[in-house]
């Protein structure tokens, strides 16, 4: 019954869309407004729908409904409730119908704005938003069905179809075959959904440039509308990837957060795209200027987007993220090379009426220095691009497979990033239009003065590293113009207003939310930075087997192997546990408890490693799979991973700032809204 | 970034059709062109049945070279294992076994292919199995890429043409299962 | 075809020495952080994408064993590379190898991100002409006394009370 609700609603759902769809194109083409009014309607249907769907199939997973394919493959009956809902995503079919969902969620409230300014937008972006779903609720009806069920037919084999075939019976295995336990930890319970997010809200200003596009309609309306949906976007996306980075460190043990792995890459892409896309429209809102460059970038964060998406479920490339090989990988690419060129077609038709409405006037503007902001994360997205896309160039052409490993990636972006950091510091000080060396240079001198102490301290320290040093020293030279930015703004609204200066800040950002949300972000990003080089450059580790009592040592600290036990637990798991303890210098400081994981129902290994974690540093041990342990000798592989803290703690910072940034308020205040009108005039 | 190029010279007025604006479309063309060809590839699977089967040159850890070219006019077993393969084991036996039916008429050959293997670790399963036929390297894992295998072991068998003619995915489970396939070649 | 002699006759070397127990071996054999040291810039195409130092599976094992007598016999870190290179193919190397089209890898990133720079400055160059062009003028002549310029109107504001 549950099967049938859950189908029902998904078939429905694919039905009103593209209803929604044709109804949408012919009400705008015949100047019928009831049509289109109609496909709003259907639009703001499909995610109560699609809602019904994913309920029936959380239904399904909780009862331990085994009849049904997709229940029998990702759970077993050993597993914790909230683990059964995670499944939810834990398989191709599954997720894919969860992406549908979130999508949904996201056309459902895109038609639930108000509409009035922007009538002639409507019929393209139900259009645009629903192609793609309709796209993926293709996969799911017909390639990637969660709902299929097992029948057992009068001779014996398992036929695996929807209804049930004349003759059979259904059959149940006993117990499922269980999550893949990779995906069994906490961090994996949120970093798909919000992945997901991130990916599937970008299709929301993407589908309002393509409305941009077919009518016409060329000015920064569409940028202005979309501004707080891409800021969304770009947070769920953010957070979705630095909690990939957290799971990583806590679980797949190998002491970092980041391997470059090709799946990770392909989900770094968008992000590359959408950050200098958030930056530079503020260019075209203030200035008029870079519209084809805006277009091209949301363009190629949708696809980059699919394309992303598309890898980790073709088998074109192999990763641990990777999905079991499908026949869905036609269908995406052909949707990716539709989407593609019909975009860049749309734009290339609408290039002459895209002229800027105004023009650089100096080296040293804002605008200026946000355009090398974009071609420095240009810069990083094509070196991140070909260094995936090589190794299938060069199988092509050779036939050698190649790895472009981690080396590869960190010498080519690290510059970049320096150089980003370092305009992280220099442009919020420049003004609009125009700005000369010696206006910024009077705002640049006090904190660059405070930030030259920095590597002098670290010189003098012995610290020889170039790389950490320059990183060092930039992240210092933008904390202090930070901080220099709010005390300036807060101390001018507090002799103005006498406001308290708490008070007087506190209003401040609350003015300008976007300005003061942007450099929380800033800051959240130099301790990210911190982290990143504490674990790139000052990482150490060592390897030994240890019998019981013997120990390991690493930077100030010491491990010594005291006992290990072996069991079985209730979800069906053999865990080798051994107790450490750590020691700095003859100071005890506490116990670990690194483990290996032995999972029966996939007979899958999974190494957790044993972290004390400060500030300061991480001491990072795992059983290491080197040589067989046995009770009385284990070989531990120990990472000393100075400041890596800091890189977690910069990401809670960086998420805050884009709240803050993001937090909803009324769409244009009327002193902007009389601004851009003076600015037309003037044009 | 050649789209780029097109951004910016057209802005500056230039004609519509411009050399920027053809090189950006051949530029996107030619990454789904090589996205194409790769998934292409993906989705191929196994050789087929009936196909040609792939040339091959194998150098045995004896140092004697096996030359497709030159094995036509006999029925080949290629197989691919390595000694870090448990399921591998399975079957060694029951192939030494085969070999020694086959040996004595002289148009069957048995090959062995280690597959990412160490030469100790590989001489000391062969030596376990004392297994006699010719065993060599995967060098640069060039076989096992041009028949697409997924893993080890898997079994090719090519007919006097040189033609596929079974493949076995995963271990053989019985010593019969072996002589059957290679007779269905051999009758062929 | 000279190649591959001289990759046979390199791996039948290889193999004899390692085969062979070494016999005037006075070295101590290498510790598991020296064999981490080379493997941590390998792949092993069994566990794509995971380095060879982290690796889990049995065909890991081997492969860092190997490399662990490979030290013990004096080998090289780049021989070493070279072996496992011509072994089991260019993809075990973290970089790819800078040979023949591989030189692409290295090339088109800094090219594109040179080209992409020269187009860009070039483009703000043209617009930056000192220009008589009344627009641009009036522009700049509004910049002096522009109220919405958030940065000039903080400055002019910290002024007058500072």
């Amino acid at each position: 019954m549950t099967v049938n609700i859950g189908y029902g609603a998904l078939v429905l759902t694919f039905i009103v869309s593209l209803y929604a769809i044709g109804a949408a194109i012919y009400g705008e083409r015949n100047k019928k407004p009831r049509w289109v009014d109609s496909a709003r309607n259907a639009m703001v249907l499909i995610f109560p729908l699609l809602t019904i769907s994913a309920g029936a199939l959380i239904l399904l997973l909780v009862n331990n409904d085994f009849q049904v394919e997709y229940v029998a493959s990702v759970t077993s009956r050993s597993m914790p409730t909230y683990l059964r809902v995670t499944a939810l995503w834990g398989g191709q079919p599954g997720s894919l119908l969860f992406w549908s969902w979130l999508m949904a969620g996201f056309a459902s409230a895109v038609t639930l704005r108000k509409w009035d300014r922007d009538r002639e937008f409507l019929p393209w972006v139900i259009v645009v938003t629903l192609a793609t779903l309709v796209f993926f609720l293709l996969l799911v009806v017909f390639y990637e069905n969660p709902f299929v069920r097992m029948w057992q037919t009068p001779v014996g084999s398992v036929l695996t179809q929807i209804f049930q075939p004349t003759g059979s019976i259904p059959y149940v295995p006993g117990d499922g075959r269980g999550l893949n336990p990779l995906l069994r930890h906490p961090g994996m319970i949120i970093h798909p959904p919000l992945l997901y997010l991130g990916f599937v809200a970008f299709v929301i200003p993407f589908a309002f440039a393509i409305a941009a596009l077919i009518t016409g309609r060329t000015d920064d309306r569409w940028i202005r509308i979309t501004r707080r949906w891409t800021l969304w976007a770009w947070l769920f996306l953010s957070l979705g990837l630095i909690l990939g980075g957290r799971w990583a460190y806590d679980v797949l043990g190998w002491g970092g957060y980041w391997a470059w792995d090709p799946v990770e890459i392909s989900a770094l892409l968008p992000w590359l795209a959408a950050t200098p896309f958030l930056h530079s429209v503020m260019i075209q809102e203030k200035r008029g200027m870079l519209k084809h460059w805006n277009m091209l970038l949301i363009i190629f964060t949708y696809d980059l987007m699919i394309f992303g998406t598309f890898l980790t479920r073709s088998g074109v490339l192999s990763s641990v993220h990777s999905f079991a090989q499908s026949a869905i990988g036609p269908l995406f690419f052909a949707f990716i090379g539709v989407t593609l060129i019909v975009s860049l077609y749309l734009l290339s038709r609408r290039w002459d009426e895209l002229k800027a409405e105004a023009q650089f006037t100096s080296w040293l503007s804002r605008e200026s220095l946000f355009m090398i902001n974009n071609l420095l994360f240009v810069g990083i997205l094509v070196v991140c691009f070909w260094g995936m896309i090589f190794p299938l160039i060069s199988e092509i052409f050779t036939g050698q497979k190649v790895t472009v490993g981690p080396v590869f990636y960190e010498n080519a972006t690290g510059p970049l990033w320096l150089a980003l950091l370092f305009l992280m510091g220099v442009a919020p000080l420049s003004a609009w239009r125009a700005s000369t060396a010696k206006s910024l240079g009077r705002n640049l001198w006090k904190p660059a003065v405070i930030s030259f102490l920095v590597p002098i301290i670290l010189l003098l320290t012995g610290m020889i590293s170039m790389a950490a040093i320059l990183t060092f020293w930039m992240g210092a030279f933008v904390f202090s113009v930070t901080l220099y930015e709010f005390y300036k703004g807060a101390m001018a609204r507090h002799k103005r207003a006498g406001e308290n200066f708490f008070v007087a800040l506190w209003t401040l950002m609350g003015r300008n939310r976007r300005r003061y949300g942007g450099y929380i972000i800033h800051l959240g990003v130099i301790f990210m930075a911190v982290g990143i080089i504490g674990l790139e450059v000052f990482q150490t580790e060592t390897q030994g087997s240890l019998a019981l009592g013997e120990s390991l040592e690493l930077g100030p600290y010491t491990m010594v192997y005291t006992s290990l036990s072996e069991f079985d637990t209730d979800d069906n798991r053999n865990v080798a546990r051994a107790v450490v303890e750590v020691y700095e210098g003859d100071e005890f400081l506490t116990e670990l408890y690194p483990r290996k994981d032995f999972f029966y129902e996939s007979q899958q290994p999974m190494t957790i490693p044993g972290v004390r974690s400060t500030m300061e540093d991480d001491f990072y041990v795992i059983m290491a799979d080197w040589k067989p342990i046995t009770t009385k000798n284990a070989t531990f592989k120990v990472y000393h991973n100075p400041l890596v803290n800091w890189l977690w703690v910069g990401s809670i910072i960086f998420i805050l700032g884009t709240f803050v940034a993001a937090w909803p308020e009324k769409e244009d205040s009327p002193k902007r809204a009389k601004k851009s009108v003076s600015a037309s005039e003037k044009v | 970034m050649t789209e780029d190029n097109s951004i910016l010279e057209n802005q500056e007025g230039k004609p519509k059709i411009s050399f920027g604006r053809i090189l950006a479309w051949v530029f996107v063309l030619a990454l789904l062109g090589v996205v194409y060809i790769q998934l292409a590839k993906s989705q191929q699977g196994t050789i087929e049945i009936g196909a040609m089967a792939p040339e091959f040159t194998l150098t045995s850890f004896e140092g004697e070279t096996f030359d497709s070219e030159q094995l036509k006019g006999k029925v080949v077993l290629l197989n691919f294992w390595a000694s870090w393969c448990k399921p591998c084991e399975l079957e060694a036996a029951d192939l030494e076994a085969a070999w020694k039916f086959y040996e004595p008429r002289g148009d069957v050959i048995f090959l062995g292919v280690d597959w990412t293997d160490t030469t100790n670790e590989a001489n000391e399963y062969l030596e376990k199995f004392s297994i006699t036929y010719p065993n060599g390297p995967d060098l640069g894992t060039r076989i096992s890429q041009s028949y697409r295998t997924t893993g080890v072991p898997e079994t090719y068998i090519i007919d006097k043409e040189g033609v596929l003619g079974r493949v076995k995915i995963g271990p053989f489970q019985t010593y019969q299962e072996i002589i059957s396939m290679v007779d269905d070649v051999l009758n062929q | 075809m000279n190649k591959k002699y001289w990759i046979l006759g390199l791996i039948i070397i290889l193999t004899l020495v390692v085969v062979t127990p070494a016999i005037a071996q006075n070295n101590t054999p290498p510790t598991d952080d020296e064999v981490n040291s080379l493997a941590k810039n390998m792949y092993c195409p069994v566990c794509e994408n995971i380095p060879l130092d982290v690796c889990g599976t049995a065909a890991c094992a081997q492969w860092r064993q190997q490399i662990s007598d490979m030290l013990g016999d004096g080998f090289s870190d780049q021989e070493i590379y070279d072996f496992f290179a011509l072994q089991y193919g260019d993809r075990v190397l973290a970089q790819p190898p800078r040979t023949g089209l591989n030189w692409l890898v290295y090339i088109v990133p800094p090219a594109a991100i040179l080209i992409f720079a020269f187009v860009v400055f070039s483009y703000m160059k043209n617009k930056q002409k000192p220009t008589t062009d009344p627009m641009v003028a009036e522009a700049v002549e509004e910049q002096k006394e522009d109220e919405d310029d958030y940065q000039s109107q903080l400055e002019n504001e910290l002024k007058k009370r500072l």
